[in-house]
């Protein structure tokens, strides 16, 4: 797809720089947008630099494990058919952890290892089963809380306050993901074909949510 | 409620940078020699990019220096200007679930083109930043595991990115608008 865009954008900018007679600018933007993407590019390294070293620190002092263990009670009802001591839901809560500290490099890994798990549960193995469905909401909508690349880049292009765009991004960022959980659980409800449960009842895992004890939230551990 | 949420702007970075260090330290963790090793990382990302970013800042710089864009926008402009949303947004709200180095490409040419802090320069930015590439996820997670029917996967993601563009424009409202 991306392909097709990519190709299509270039192709119909020089028919329709023809159309116009804008050729000379065509050709040249096209120079000149290489020129800028390098340019850009390398004004990003200071703040990805900086920010990837200061988020190496969070991950190394635990501080990913510990938040898993805060968003364990709500994560757990956004996931009713994987048992709460089955593997996947480790990692399903590294990924959204390491998602929320703006560790992309460090959640992809980890979602892919929770999807292998889910995969373990799924009775039809090339159909996704809607924990699958779930996990992939909440990767594509991402919450994000500090978003280093476009702070970096409104830097580079002499931004007063680059970092004015972190609340608006915050609130953007927690409606996106609030939707796509109530549109998941919506389309959940609506689709009962293919089978929609995953829920192993063999070893006595009845709806996790019932059994399971929050624990107290601050200082510990 | 507009000085709270700057004060969440202003706040947010500082409070990171200085609280992590000394959570970690207090962990025992040599924080310099750490944070040296994760930053090397930062630089390969950085560099990574530059093809992507090449790529698509090439399209899109024809795109708009051959006058398809403003035709394109121009043709919307009126539609969305009615409800506060600047025409300029538009392609983003499409390339956004599509292609990550594409929306940040376009963005990067809005910041250029209008200035980084006028009003669709920072709703693009609020966009670009708010949410993950839909598209993307979908075909490494899925794909990682041999997964074909993704049911109503990509329709949740896509909904909800709809819905996150509202959002970020409503944000920016909130935060930039009534100033």
């Amino acid at each position: 797809m991306v392909n097709w865009i990519w190709m299509g954008m270039i192709v119909f900018s020089v028919l329709f720089g023809a159309a116009n007679g804008k050729m000379e600018q065509v050709a040249e933007a096209a120079f000149g947008g290489a020129q800028t993407g390098v340019t850009v590019c390398l004004g990003l390294i200071s703040i990805l630099v900086f920010w990837m070293g200061l988020m190496r620190i969070a991950e190394v002092a635990g501080l990913v494990s510990k938040l898993s263990r805060l968003l364990a009670p709500i994560v757990r009802r956004l996931f009713p058919d994987v048992p709460s001591e089955h593997p996947a839901m480790g990692y399903i809560l590294s990924n959204m952890s390491a998602n929320l500290l703006g560790l992309g490099n460090a959640a992809t890994p980890m979602g892919i290892k929770a999807m292998q798990e889910l995969q373990k549960l799924n009775p039809h193995p090339t159909v996704a089963t809607p924990a699958m469905c779930t996990l992939l909401a909440l990767n594509t909508a991402s919450i994000t809380l500090v978003p280093t690349t476009m702070i970096a880049i409104r830097m580079n292009f002499g931004s007063v306050h680059p970092a004015d765009i972190v609340a608006p991004t915050l609130l953007a960022t927690l409606i996106s993901t609030g939707a796509a959980v109530i549109i998941d659980r919506w389309y959940r409800r609506r689709n009962k074909f293919p089978p929609t449960s995953t829920i192993i009842q063999k070893d006595g895992a009845a709806p996790p949510t019932t059994l399971y004890k929050p624990p107290a939230p601050a200082g510990g551990g | 409620m507009i000085s709270w949420i700057q004060v969440v702007s202003t706040w947010t970075i500082p409070v990171l940078i200085a609280f992590i260090p000394l959570y970690a330290s207090l962990r025992k963790v040599p924080v310099y020699e750490t944070f040296i090793d994760g930053a090397k990382d930062g630089f390969q990302t950085a560099i990574g990019i530059i093809p992507h970013l090449v790529g698509m800042m090439t399209a899109i710089g024809m795109f708009r220096a051959s006058g398809a864009m403003d035709a394109i926008v121009g043709l919307i402009k009126p539609l969305l200007e009615g409800v506060g949303i600047p025409g300029d947004v538009l392609p983003l709200a499409l390339l956004r679930p599509i292609t990550g180095a594409g929306s940040l490409a376009f963005v990067t040419d809005l910041i250029k083109e209008q200035g980084p802090d006028s009003f669709v320069a920072r709703i693009a930015s609020t966009i670009q930043g708010s949410t993950d590439t839909t598209l993307y996820v979908l075909t490494v997670y899925f794909g990682a595991v041999g997964i074909r029917n993704s049911r109503y996967a990509l329709k949740v993601g896509l909904l909800s990115d709809f819905i996150g563009f509202f959002a970020a424009v409503a944000a920016c409202w909130l935060m930039f608008g009534l100033v």
